[in-house]
């Protein structure tokens, strides 16, 4: 009986040890912003944070997710430099239909805050693991400049 | 207030019950005024807005089937609401839905325009599924698709503004004793300057509501738009970048089961056998649900209910699809296409000009592929069914066929079915189609309590509606001068309108299939399309972003680069002999041909080998041209660096938003081009995830340049354009680069040495 810390809020949940963080977090804590894209770790659209880490929800058991600290798309908004990153997709109107948008914009934080400045191939690297079918890869990289301060 | 919050109001309330409510009392529940307007006139199914401008005939199809299914005939009555409360918010109920297209911003953009509303007062209430209230006029049914969403409200959602403006306006001078046209509307406002007196709206929507419509209102000229062909920031973007926008995947009822569902892998397969001990085992776990074809185990949460079907091990028998195989399938497509077809096009003796006559002849065949949509989210559906009524949350494109499938399915009457829409994550086509609304509901019909199903990722991709793979026959004869004088292009493949709106296959001839292949832009003496037929068994196929197009503009640009070739002429210099008499098409490739250098060296990349390739297209009622840069590596791999796109898509409503699609259209189609191919083996689609379905990933995508002809003509659509002309760009580039001319879709391995 794993107890989650989620956006700051420790919640005991009855499941199982091996259930996707993902699955806990959708189904048991009703956050909806997380999404279900593939399951097995290909699309990056279950990105949370672990610890100030982005990992795919979708195959972390809750086990390795308890006592740390889990943030969601919900409260990226709180970080200083996750409102930034969501202040730049805003400005140049990264979303189509939205769906992936929430795990790029986790990668993306993530990403500023282990590489404040990044160059394209950091960029790169931090997001090839998040799929956008409407592509908007272009303005991603754009707006992940923008929010370091680079454009 | 945001536009997010504005959305997630819309997205999360039951909008139903309240409309009803409006509807009965003929006004406002608290207060002002609710216009009712036939937003396309007394338009009789097909009847088309103010724009002579030929329109391929396939557009009308999907609606028509919608139609056929709820025995309701299209547009007879109104076709959407304003509603302007005394608060003077101007709601306006949507009959479009937005999956990315940005229709929800567009729409609104164009009522605000001639009302004279402050967009950022303007909400949206998705409409609720009726056939007859809602109608496209261009799709004769209430559905998204075929990039038809500004060019079917251009004219009528302007008309309404201004119907509604003059009205508050008459009100307003009325009250002060002064002449309507001395007053001015300003964002909500409505001034009279030499008194220096202003009301907002919503002061005067009861005088209003009591004066009758003018029957006609003069537009704004174009050239005085305030709102429209300006750039505007996206409404739907504050929700959906801090995780409130509701997709459908997203509904929660009090007491829901989720479940996981396993459909036979073979089509028309039928459930043997089920564990049901072992599933019902799994904590959490609370039923499990057989129909013919599938099986769910309902639990908890999506984490059990996946645990319990690993545990419930359907068995299937396969039935008669079970030796299907893709290579059957193309062996009996290519019998099948050296029979005459169809006649699409028949201009000149094109026959009797290719046998004989100076030049030569060249004759080749294309292939393209079937293809999923793999919407980033999966299918799903949530439905609460009662004895008296069923309610489904869902996302689609075609919330009426939802409800006529829903209704014949439980017996229950059309008006017992609510709908309840919402964003789409992803549709590209996947979601005209309600076979995840049909299954949901024979699930809920044996379940205890609510009940949503969600497919995994391989579901999705194995028990998709897969774009038609196709074979293409080409012939021409070029003459002495190098010049084309007979073209002959037959289509082999699936008829999707066949299925979905039969009414619109004529003399055998599907529309769809056909689409810009039948009306060739290039001036050629003469020409003859023809339409073979094939269903391939154990597959179902439906639309792909793109449609027609997206297969024939790569056939027949890619055909007319190899005749360019051949005449050893450019193959810009070579389409633009052949398109005098496109004079748009002619512009749009002019300016592509320019901004991306063509005829300029391009700069080395180490190692690889460089090419540009172009194409052009009419389609969407839109002029395209794309010009794209590749390179190839010595393992024969495809990177694609630069695409120029030039596109005269008549008035832009929102411009940044047009820019967005053409982006975005060109990484959807270049992933196909350069990948994407659903197999079949023993009847079973071979693919299963991202990982044997790929599709373009960030470092993998292009810089898109996206050139915009500034027009005031009549729109055209911009949703599926950008993903029809990459993909001929693209393997026109290859062979620029490799001397490899691509005949047959995905590229693959084709270039890799043997």
């Amino acid at each position: 009986m794993p107890a989650l810390n989620v956006n700051g809020t420790t919640t005991d949940l009855d499941v199982p040890d091996d259930m996707p963080l993902l699955w806990a977090i959708r189904d048991v804590l009703g956050l909806t912003g997380t999404k279900f894209g593939c399951g097995v770790a290909l699309c990056g659209a279950c990105t949370v944070h672990l610890d100030g880490q982005a990992i795919r929800s979708c195959v972390t058991p809750v086990s390795a997710a308890a006592g740390k600290k889990i943030t969601t798309i919900e409260a990226i908004g709180n970080d200083p430099v996750g409102a930034k990153v969501q202040e730049a997709w805003r400005k140049i109107d990264v979303v189509q239909c939205g769906y992936c948008q929430s795990g790029q914009i986790m990668s993306a934080t993530a990403l500023l805050h282990a590489t404040p400045k990044p160059g394209d191939a950091d960029i790169d690297n931090a997001m090839a693991g998040n799929i956008c079918r409407c592509g908007t890869y272009n303005r991603i990289r754009k707006a992940i400049k923008i929010a370091a301060g680079q454009a | 207030m945001t536009g997010g919050d504005r959305m997630d109001q819309m997205t999360k309330a039951p909008v139903l019950n309240k409309r009803r409510q409006l509807l009965k009392a003929g006004g406002v529940a608290g207060g002002g005024l609710l216009f009712g307007f036939s937003l396309f006139g007394c338009s009789k199914p097909g009847d088309m807005p103010s724009d002579d401008r030929k329109e391929p005939p396939s557009e009308k199809a999907v609606g028509q089937a919608s139609t056929a299914m709820t025995n309701e005939p299209p547009g007879l009555a109104h076709d959407a609401f304003i509603r302007i409360d005394r608060d003077g918010i101007v709601t306006l109920i949507i009959h479009k839905v937005e999956m990315g297209q940005g229709t929800f911003t567009s729409l609104p953009m164009l009522l605000a325009e001639e009302l004279g509303a402050d967009l950022s007062k303007v909400k949206l209430e998705q409409a609720p599924a009726n056939n007859s209230l809602y109608a496209d006029a261009l799709l004769g049914g209430q559905v998204t698709g075929g990039s038809t969403s500004i060019r079917s409200t251009y004219k009528p959602l302007r008309e309404a503004g201004a119907k509604v403006r003059t009205v508050l306006v008459q009100a307003a001078a009325k009250n002060w004793n002064v002449d309507p046209g001395d007053l001015k509307v300003v964002a909500g406002t409505i001034r009279h300057e030499a008194s220096n007196r202003s009301v907002h709206f919503g002061e005067v929507v009861d005088a209003a509501s009591q004066l009758k419509f003018p029957a006609e209102v003069k537009l704004k000229d174009a050239s005085t738009f305030a709102l429209v062909g300006k750039p505007v920031k996206r409404l739907d973007s504050p929700a959906k970048v801090n995780g409130s926008a509701q997709f459908g995947i997203d509904a929660r009822l009090p007491n829901m089961g989720i479940a996981a569902v396993a459909a036979s892998p073979v089509m028309g397969g039928k459930v043997t056998a089920v564990d049901e001990q072992k599933a019902m085992a799994v904590k959490g776990v609370r039923q499990v649900l057989r129909i013919e074809g599938a099986v769910a185990v309902v639990a908890d949460h999506f984490w059990a209910a996946k645990q319990g079907l690993a545990a419930a091990a359907p068995r299937f028998d396969d039935g008669a699809n079970a030796n299907v195989s893709l290579a059957g399938i193309v062996a009996d497509m290519m019998k099948v296409s050296q029979n005459t077809g169809a006649v699409a096009t028949d201009k000149g003796d094109a026959l009797k000009a290719l046998d004989a006559g100076p030049g030569r002849r060249i004759d080749v065949v294309y292939e393209v592929p079937f293809l999923a949509h793999a919407t980033m989210e999966p299918m799903n559906c949530t439905v609460d069914l009662k004895a008296d009524g069923c309610d489904i949350w869902v996302g689609t494109q075609v919330p009426a066929l939802a409800q006529g499938a829903a209704a014949k399915l439980t017996g229950l009457p059309l008006e017992k079915v609510r709908v309840h829409n919402h964003y789409i994550g992803g549709g590209f086509g996947r979601r005209l189609e309600v076979d995840n609304v049909i299954q949901a509901v024979a699930f809920a019909k044996l379940a205890k309590g609510p009940l949503k199903i969600i497919w995994t990722r391989e579901e999705d991709i194995q028990h998709d509606m897969y774009r038609p793979y196709y074979v293409d026959r080409m012939s021409a004869r070029i003459d002495d001068k190098g010049m084309p004088v007979a073209w002959f292009h037959r289509v082999t493949g699936s008829s999707i309108m066949a299925r979905f709106a039969p009414p619109m296959v004529k003399n055998g001839v599907d529309p769809d299939a056909v689409e810009a292949a039948a009306d060739l832009q290039y001036s050629i003496p003469a020409i003859r399309v023809e339409y073979v037929r094939h269903e391939p068994p154990g597959l179902a196929t439906a639309f792909w972003r793109g449609v027609g197009p997206t297969h024939n503009v790569f056939v027949v640009e890619s055909f007319i680069d190899e005749l360019a070739y051949a005449s050893k002429t450019d193959p810009v210099a070579f389409r633009r002999s052949l398109l005098q008499k496109s004079p748009r098409t002619l512009a749009v490739l002019n300016l592509a041909a320019g901004k991306a250098g063509w005829g300029k060296p391009l700069k080395p990349v180490a190692g690889r080998k460089l090419g540009r390739g172009v194409s052009t297209q009419f389609a969407f009622g839109s002029y395209m041209a794309q010009v794209a840069e590749v390179s190839v590596g010595p393992d024969g791999d495809v990177r694609v660096h630069r695409v120029v796109c030039a596109v005269d898509c008549g008035q832009n409503v929102n411009p940044d938003t047009i820019v967005a699609q053409m982006e975005g259209g060109i990484v959807f189609g270049a992933s196909a081009a350069l990948w994407d191919e659903v197999t079949v083996e023993k009847g079973r689609v071979q693919q299963t995830n991202f990982s044997d379905y790929r599709v373009m990933r960030m470092p993998e995508a292009p810089i898109v340049e996206v050139y915009i002809v500034n027009s005031h003509d009549d729109p055209g659509g911009i949703g599926e354009p950008g993903t029809a002309g990459i993909a001929p760009a693209l393997a026109n580039a290859v062979f620029a680069a490799t001397g490899k001319r691509i005949r047959k879709l995905p590229i693959g391995e084709q270039l890799k040495k043997a």
